[in-house]
């Protein structure tokens, strides 16, 4: 991600709260790890949200685009034998 | 008890440091170099308020009399015994920094040391004020080593700093009468104990910055006896104005 203002480089923060799997926040500007794990508490852990904190590099994820969505997705659209409820219970099954 | 007067004293002393310098850190608030650090210095500033709110409830019931609002917003200057390093203006964000991680320090080692007082709650407020004040050192000293190594302005400015608030350094550690009392009846404890450890503690992050403390003098002292600089007044102007033309005023 290009940088091209007075803000330092982004980061994404993904925060884990009690048993849950870690949950994407929101972002974050920081120029290294421990700040962006500081500021990443100070906005989105003040209300005692969180146990643990992930922050990544924004253009260290990869991501697709709203251009491939297509060719990613609509073909899982009609393909319902994909879906556990296409399939009948065979008599005397108690669960597949 | 016979200690009663100089521990109301010395709870008064504890609550109105972190008042001022919630208030000084308040006034970065929509201030801030970045959106993350506004933030992070007004939680700084809340937290140090609380610890605050907690000091003088205590002292309200040891005094009996006055309620923390009163003790608060209703003193005169010379009645504060805040130190001076807290009531020093802002600067700039390395001024404002360097004076958190100066003070966090400090208050970290005393809290520490009060976690072994006589007085239960002073214990069960150190206790609970410590695990904040490790994470406003944790804060202030990586600025401060980010500054030191960082550009040449960052540097300087943090040098400036340094010369500037030094000065106010031996005032953390002055002690008076209530001192004496007070360690002679095992509730508190000689503030010399803990200099060492804090000179060492702010040497390290200093060396790691690539800074180093200043031979300057650092003999301005008064706080703990309401001598103050010429900024207390001014910043209890501003913080007292509501109490005073509102008697009584709720949010």
């Amino acid at each position: 991600m290009e940088n091209n203002n007075d803000q330092l480089p982004l980061w994404e923060v993904f925060i884990q709260k009690g048993g849950s799997p870690f949950k994407h926040e929101g972002s974050i500007h920081a120029s290294d790890k421990n700040m962006a794990l500081q500021n990443a508490r100070d906005i989105y852990t003040r209300r005692g949200e969180g146990r643990l904190i992930w922050v990544v590099p924004s253009d260290s994820i990869a991501a697709t685009t709203v251009e491939e969505e297509a060719e990613f997705f609509d073909p899982a659209d009609d393909k319902i034998y994909r879906h556990p409820t296409f399939y009948k219970m065979p008599e005397g099954a108690k669960n597949i | 008890m016979t200690t009663k007067i100089e521990l109301y004293n010395f709870v008064l002393r504890l609550a109105d440091d972190n008042l001022i310098l919630a208030q000084r850190l308040a006034e970065w608030c929509s201030c801030g170099p970045i959106l993350e650090e506004d933030l992070a210095m007004t939680n700084i500033s809340l937290d140090l308020l609380g610890q605050a709110e907690d000091f003088y409830e205590y002292a309200s019931e040891l005094n009996g009399e006055k309620s923390e609002d009163e003790l608060a917003f209703l003193r005169s200057e010379r009645e504060y015994y805040n130190h001076l390093l807290v009531e020093q203006p802002n600067g700039d964000f390395a001024c404002t920094m360097l004076r958190q991680m100066l003070y966090s320090t400090y208050a970290k080692f005393l809290y520490e040391a009060l976690l072994n007082s006589r007085d239960e709650k002073l214990v069960a407020l150190a206790t609970k004020g410590l695990k904040e004040v490790k994470y406003h050192f944790r804060h202030s000293s990586e600025w401060i080593i980010r500054f030191g190594k960082g550009t040449k302005e960052s540097n300087e400015r943090t040098k400036n700093a340094l010369v500037e608030l030094w000065r106010f350094t031996s005032d953390l550690f002055e002690m008076n009468e209530t001192d004496k009392v007070l360690i002679t009846s095992g509730i508190s404890f000689s503030l010399r104990d803990i200099y060492p450890l804090w000179k060492a503690e702010i040497s390290n992050v200093l060396e790691e910055a690539g800074l180093e403390i200043p031979n300057s003098e650092n003999n301005i002292i008064g706080g703990i006896n309401g001598i103050h600089t010429e900024y207390l007044g001014h910043l209890l102007s501003e913080m007292q104005f509501l109490q005073r033309a509102y008697p009584g005023a709720k949010w």
